[in-house]
């Protein structure tokens, strides 16, 4: 029975996986591929561990659905953070946003960012050239 | 293998392979480093998939270890991506 | 006070990855934890002394649920987009205030957002939040900061605050 669940959960996490995958290859730009991506990804394996542990826990196996709920939790921290960097890292670094986007209002603060990394920069040269 | 654990590895190969079309394809860079940083949640949903078949618990540490490591070479990247140096 | 708590979050990682009370392994995970501790008791966040506080536990655990029905809603939202013959998409960077102000508060709303229905934290920058919305549906900032941030400030006010 416990079992039976578990492939269900199971289940409907690969199905969330693919989709997330199938995302990332149809849509448009880096932005929205990776929220697409995460979402998906991210909640898809998410349920696969819990899948496990699950099991796990009716087998019974303490140690190893212990470790699958602690390693949910750290994919569920980690991967968004990880799409947040690399979506700030693409804006910073000049890629543009999809010409079917209606608004952007980071422009702005991007070019404050750039601004204060370049006399930073500046500031770390002159310190090294007097050492 | 149960009927279950094969279509689970094949819909997770599909979706390696779509991530993996979408590493080659590009066409920029962050689009690769999003392909790779979830490549390597998958490779998770994989290692959680061989710890369902054979029943031993080191699967889920590889797992673990995985997706710790993953993250922070995608942090890597992000920074490289950024222009900045590692430290800041 | 830092330190210890640090040593014991480390320690309490060990025990639940080795699941065993072997005094070997209990042991080696006092030892490797003070050494943890020490090394990194000085960047482990200070707000964390919140949570020997039980009631925050509480709100966390009704926070959880909450986050996993939004989570579920957003993938299907998602898995809909994706199937759509012709992706139906309205994407920009938009930008939202929240009245949260500590650094934790601020990164678990960041993260929520970023599982939750079409939207991805791009930045944050004191109190701003910068955020990519797959769909745009209002031009009224008002409206829209309570659909971003709304659901969770609440909650996540009474854990972090």
């Amino acid at each position: 029975m416990l079992e039976q669940i578990a492939m269900w959960i199971m289940g409907v996490g690969l199905a969330f996986d693919l989709f997330g995958c199938i995302g990332l290859v149809r849509l448009p730009d880096v932005y929205n591929r990776a929220q697409a991506a995460t979402k998906c990804v991210t909640l898809g394996t998410c349920m696969i561990l819990l899948g496990v542990a699950l099991r796990a826990f009716g087998a019974p196996d303490g140690a190893m659905a212990v470790k699958a709920l602690l390693c949910a939790a750290f994919v569920l921290l980690t991967s968004p953070v990880a799409a947040h960097a690399v979506c700030r890292g693409a804006y910073l670094s000049g890629v543009k946003l999809w010409e079917g986007s209606v608004e952007d209002s980071f422009s702005e603060r991007a070019e404050e960012i750039r601004q204060e990394q370049t006399t930073e920069g500046s500031v770390d040269r002159e310190e090294t050239e007097t050492a | 293998m149960t009927p279950f654990e094969q279509i689970a590895f094949a819909v997770l190969i599909l979706s390696s392979a779509l991530c993996l079309y979408r590493v080659g394809r590009g066409p920029t860079a962050p689009d690769r480093t999003v392909a790779i940083d979830i490549l390597g949640t998958l490779v998770v949903g994989f290692c959680c998939l061989m710890a369902w078949r054979t029943g031993r618990d080191y699967y889920i540490t590889i797992a673990i270890a995985w997706a710790l490591i993953s993250f922070v070479g995608t942090l890597a990247l992000a920074k490289y991506l950024e222009g900045r140096s590692y430290d800041a | 006070m830092r330190w210890l708590l640090c040593l014991v979050t480390v320690f309490a990682v060990w025990m639940l990855l080795f699941w065993s009370v072997d005094p070997w392994v209990i042991g080696s995970g006092a030892f490797f934890s003070l050494i943890i501790g020490s090394l990194l008791g000085a960047v482990f966040p200070e707000e964390m002394q919140m949570f020997l506080n039980p009631r925050r536990w509480l709100f966390f655990a009704l926070y959880l649920p909450y986050f996993f029905f939004y989570c579920l809603r957003a993938n299907v939202d998602v898995m809909f987009r994706v199937i759509h013959p012709d992706v139906p998409i309205r994407p920009g960077i938009v930008k939202v205030r929240t009245t949260l102000t500590s650094s934790m508060g601020k990164t678990f709303l960041a993260n929520s957002i970023t599982l939750t229905p079409g939207t991805l934290t791009v930045d944050i920058h004191g109190q701003d939040l910068y955020i990519h919305w797959i769909n745009i549906d209002t031009d009224d900032a008002q409206k829209r900061s309570a659909e971003i941030c709304g659901r969770f400030e609440p909650l996540l006010k009474r854990i972090f605050e």
